[in-house]
């Protein structure tokens, strides 16, 4: 008898996996709370940053729109907003070239969330900041925009 | 204790624009104090803004983000009665959850 039942409960467990692949809760594409990525976070140059979330080669695209102050007087709070164009965009990241530790911000966007966010961060020094998108696809494109900064925010 | 987290939704049409403000030091441990004395680092690290259930925006942060820092999103889909829930974590372990309801 006992066999058996090991063999019933073994079975049932798997089929009662099955129906949730139907629900989103394993779909690949949804949103999951991953670890903070503590290595491309701590990398100290956009490079060993990009090269951390295993991103090797960037398209430069104007589908990806960064709207930021040409001067900004106070480097503690800058407005940065990033939106893409760009189909199926599934996450955007943010880098501040000069800062002490590039990598500002990794956003992932859900099923009803548009690849639009408006973020504030400390900016060091004058430098240029890049926004990446990364597509379902798995490519990876990039925009640049320029920023003066006036008093240092670090 | 930390203090609330402010989330406003404004909505357009069938979607909506979400300001989510979260009140946090986000210490960068360059800062030095009055005395001179270098301020530990201690900055949001996870957030994630659900709509109901499910997940809207999941986002990892660093100690480049300003102090007090606004956020702005955009969902479609965003009905009446929804509930939004922001909840974060902090590179000390702390965490904060509040959510609104649509009206």
């Amino acid at each position: 008898m006992q066999p058996l039942r090991r063999t019933f409960l073994r079975g049932s467990a798997a089929s009662l996996l099955l129906p949730l692949l139907g629900t989103g809760l394993l779909r690949p594409g949804a949103v999951q709370a991953a670890p903070w990525q503590r290595d491309a976070f701590s990398a100290t140059s956009t490079g060993a940053g990009l090269k951390a979330l295993n991103i090797p080669l960037l398209s430069e695209t104007r589908d990806i729109i960064v709207n930021a102050p040409e001067i900004a007087e106070n480097g503690a709070k800058v407005d940065i907003e990033i939106s893409s164009n760009l189909p199926n965009t599934r996450s955007l990241l943010l880098f501040a070239d000069k800062n002490p530790l590039p990598l500002c911000a990794e956003l992932e966007f859900g099923d009803n969330a548009l690849p639009y966010a408006k973020i504030q961060i400390k900016l060091a020094e004058s430098m240029r900041i890049r926004a990446v998108a990364r597509t379902a696809d798995g490519k990876n494109h990039v925009a640049f925009r320029d920023i003066k900064v006036t008093l240092s925010g670090c | 204790m930390s203090e609330p987290l402010r989330i406003r939704v404004q909505r357009q049409g069938e979607g909506a624009e979400i300001r989510i403000l979260m009140p946090h030091p986000m210490e960068n441990g360059l800062r030095r104090d009055d005395a001179g004395k270098l301020v530990a680092v201690h900055y949001i690290q996870t957030f994630t803004l659900k709509q109901n259930d499910r997940p809207l925006i999941s986002g990892q942060l660093n100690t480049s983000v300003s102090r007090n820092p606004l956020f702005v999103f955009k969902a479609r889909q965003i009905k009446s009665g929804d509930t939004l829930s922001v909840h974060w974590t902090d590179n000390k372990g702390a965490a904060r959850q509040d959510a609104i309801k649509v009206e």
